[in-house]
């Protein structure tokens, strides 16, 4: 038998006046040990001991985006993080707190309000069809379709944003989840109208300029797209390159 | 307690609902999506392998047409579709597909710029166009996007519990917002239920949690049918242990089946098809070879092959899988195999509809005035007994489509409908009844019993003693519900248990549907597999199963012949 320790951020609007670090554990079979996630360990932790604990999950295997939260220092899917690569080191094993840089609603429960609404402000559609008649498929090559490859596996769990300093100080930065959705449908070949998208990713106060490079949305993206890249690339269009 | 007006509401904001959503747009100015997670967390985005239409966009395919496609989508449904509304969804294949490249969907193409098409089980030639192996996060993310353009209204997170209903009219919704805890009663001059599937009855399922079919327990209370629920698709690749979808494209792309033994298996069952036959014969091979104690080292699982692939062909046209096999399995797919066994995956049955998506009466005779369905909460049979894969989303968006467009014409030529002024008070008791419950029973010990007993008795194969004692072992849970619940969080704010209590209360009735209907249906066909039963009687059974609870709680079960005149011979 194994014993993992947690600090979880636990805060009820109904009740609580702020959030505050709760101690709990969990006895786990040597045996298990190896196949479980934070995010098996969260729901046994609900289910065991205290029903009122809460956190978002859906899918459980890393494609609906629900379950990002800070675990031990780094946001990351609950889903797909093992607790064998995080337990063993000084203090707790496992710290869960909720998203960084977001309202936090309850416990490991953020609002991610702003994260969609800055979504929809860099138009994740198709603003003007390249080929008009919509009869027939729009030709495309593999090669076009390489260079939107990585940024369309984003599946919007917000781990980057929220580990963003400019989005920690500027909310109106629109953040590095939208640039990437942005740039998904600005390289999407069967665009024709680039520039609209494109006045809002250059604007001063919510545009790529926020960006600094301190790359922390690259570490945090559970999908791996080079999001400091992909900001880069938008500026130097935004430069008109 | 707050009340909103909409001229559609849609209840689900997965492929179905988003796509009814876009359409009812261009016949309604004022369309809502009301959805328990965010559109773009639908179970939706989970789809990986392909969505089928007979483009004939290679050489090995030019002569698909949409009648091939036909055939095999009936034959795959073991001749249990409904051939109106099969032909509804092959005819239309190509331009509703080509719909969805328009709104940007990033297909994988040739390189000649066209749409790529891949192998599938059932299909006779290759059909499934595909975006690598996330298919339907492709197709989610570019419909949200076209609703986004077309500035839909979005309840994120509240969760729907009732239809309110007037004879054969719907007037709303009652629901409440996760967030807050708040009632709110959605008006609505009609309304397209578009909840999804309903994989959490059974404990190894590829469903995501949200997947408990709320629409069908919002059908039942509503004294609305539900068709042919004993037809439980199982996926014959489920990642062992947590039933991780591993794509049919898996074997589509070349992958083996292999046993404990290392034997090719399907050689015994399906010489010809091999690993690509319908997904109802390759899983039954699946689960006689594990009960023969041919598993992998003894155990419950089998192994997938790809290792005779080329890495580079695994990692560009199966990075989903590649992936999920090591982060849930621990192997390199391109070295190892992967250990799979079947988990609980689609809903061949649901909510009756007719072609245009609207609500069938009790007696079949007419439909309901506004109330639709589409996606995989609805039956509007052309999976028949089995689903061919990558017909679902063709499905979804064919008959969300449809919906959309006859729900908000509907909607467009009609008035709001009246509610009882006290109806908002009356589920203001009913949540708080369930969260100050003070019984001994929590929701998830319930749900554990009730998945282990659909797991044990409804599963791949079903006989008449195993699911007598499943229906009642059900009803003791359903007792246990609503004597001894329990909740864990007494909070208003976002209460993750209270939702899952009010799921649980529809897994505990439409389950008991799934039961009655397999009980009743004294024959194998498709997904469906008595032991007790074990050959096909098209006599006496080559009927869509249509059951209700009527107003004693008792449920009653009729049937309803297969639409069209039987063709068979021609379909062979």
């Amino acid at each position: 038998m194994e014993d993992i320790s947690f600090k979880v951020n636990r805060y009820d609007p109904d009740s609580d006046k702020g959030s505050y670090y709760q101690d709990l554990s969990l006895k786990v079979e040597d045996s298990d040990l190896e196949k479980l996630t934070v995010l098996d360990c969260l729901i046994r932790l609900k289910e065991e001991q205290d029903g009122s604990l809460t956190f978002r999950h859906s899918c459980g295997h890393g494609s609906c985006g629900s379950c990002a939260m800070l675990i031990n220092g780094n946001n990351r899917l609950a889903c797909e993080t093992y607790v064998t690569e995080l337990i063993g080191t000084a203090g707790p094993d496992i710290e869960v707190s909720p998203l960084p840089g977001f309202p936090m609603v309850k416990d490991l429960v953020v609002d991610m309000g702003t994260l969609f609404a800055h979504d929809k402000e860099v138009k994740p559609y198709l603003i003007d069809r390249e080929d008009s008649d919509t009869s027939e498929e729009t030709l495309q090559t593999p090669d076009q379709l390489e260079r939107i490859r990585e940024a369309r596996d984003c599946i919007m769990c917000g781990a980057c944003t929220s580990a963003c300093p400019t989005y920690w100080d500027n909310k109106k930065y629109l953040g590095p989840a939208a640039f990437v959705r942005a740039f998904r449908w600005q390289k999407d070949s069967r665009e024709k109208d680039t520039a609209e998208r494109m006045d809002v990713l250059d604007d001063k106060s919510g545009g790529v300029w926020g960006c600094n490079k301190v790359f922390n949305c690259n570490e945090a993206c559970p999908k791996e797209i080079d999001t400091v890249g992909i900001i880069e690339k938008l500026k130097r269009k935004a430069l008109g390159f | 307690m707050k009340t909103v007006k909409h001229d559609l509401v849609i209840v689900g904001g997965g492929a179905a609902g988003l796509r009814a959503a876009i359409e009812a747009d261009d016949h309604v100015d004022d369309v809502a999506v009301v959805s328990k997670v965010r559109a773009l967390r639908s179970h939706s985005v989970s789809a990986q392998g392909g969505i089928a239409a007979p483009l004939g966009n290679l050489p090995e395919n030019e002569e698909d047409d949409w009648e091939r496609h036909f055939k095999d989508t009936v034959r795959g449904g073991a001749y249990l579709v409904d051939k109106d509304a099969c032909e509804i969804l092959t005819k239309n294949a190509r331009e509703n597909v080509v719909e969805l490249e328009h709104m940007g969907v990033p297909f994988t193409r040739k390189e000649d710029g066209h749409l790529d098409q891949r192998p599938f089980g059932g299909h006779s030639l290759p059909r499934a166009l595909y975006a690598a192996d996330s298919t339907g996060h492709a197709i989610i993310y570019a419909l949200y996007g076209e609703n986004v353009k077309r500035e839909t209204t979005f309840y994120d997170e509240y969760f729907v519990f009732d239809l309110l209903t007037d004879r054969q009219k719907v007037n709303g919704l009652v629901g409440y917002e996760m967030e807050t805890g708040e009632l709110v009663l959605f008006r609505a001059k009609a309304v397209i239920l578009a909840t999804g599937g309903c994989g959490q009855a059974y404990d190894i399922t590829s469903s995501g949690r949200a997947s408990t079919g709320d629409g069908l327990g919002m059908a039942i209370r509503a004294g609305i049918p539900l068709s042919d629920m004993e037809f439980i698709q199982f996926h014959p690749t489920g990642l062992k242990g947590r039933g991780i979808l591993i794509s049919e494209a898996a074997r589509g792309e070349g992958g083996y089946l292999l046993n404990g033994d290392g034997e090719r298996f399907m050689e015994k069952y399906e010489p010809d098809a091999m690993e690509l036959a319908p997904r109802d014969v390759v899983v039954r091979a699946m689960q006689r070879e594990l009960n023969a104690g041919r598993g992998v080292n003894g155990e419950d699982y089998l192994h997938l092959d790809l290792t005779h692939l080329p890495r580079e062909k695994i990692e560009r046209k199966l990075p989903t899988i590649n992936d999920l096999a090591k982060d849930f399995a621990k192997v390199d797919p391109s070295r190892q195999p992967i250990p799979v066994q079947p988990t609980a995956h689609y809903c061949m049955g649901g909510i009756p509809t007719d072609l245009s998506g609207r609500v069938e009466s009790s007696d079949g005779a007419e439909s309901w005035d506004n109330l639709y369905a589409a996606g995989e909460v609805a039956c509007v049979s052309v999976h028949g007994a089995n689903r061919l894969g990558a017909n679902s989303l063709l499905e979804a968006v064919t008959f969300g489509k449809r919906a959309g467009k006859f729900a908000a014409r509907r909607a467009a030529g009609t008035e709001f409908g009246k509610n009882g002024r006290d109806i908002l008070s009356r589920y203001e008791s009913k949540l708080n009844s369930k969260l100050n419950g003070e019984g001994s029973v929590r929701v998830h010990e319930l749900k554990d019993k009730l998945t282990s007993i659909m797991t044990d008795s409804a599963g791949v194969f079903r006989n008449g003693e195993d699911l007598e004692s499943a229906l009642l072992g059900i009803r003791d849970l359903k007792e246990s519900y609503s004597n001894d619940l329990i909740l864990g969080d007494r909070s208003k704010s976002f209460n993750t248990e209270l939702r899952s209590a009010l799921e649980l209360e529809n897994v505990l009735n439409f389950s008991e549907f799934i039961v009655h209907a397999a009980l009743s249906r004294e024959e194998s066909r498709g997904a469906h597999s008595r032991t007790d039963f074990p050959e096909s009687d098209d006599e006496n059974w080559l009927a869509h199963s249509r059951l209700i609870r009527v107003r004693s709680g008792e449920i009653k079960v009729d049937y309803r012949k297969v639409r069209a005149k039987d063709e068979r011979e021609e379909y062979r």
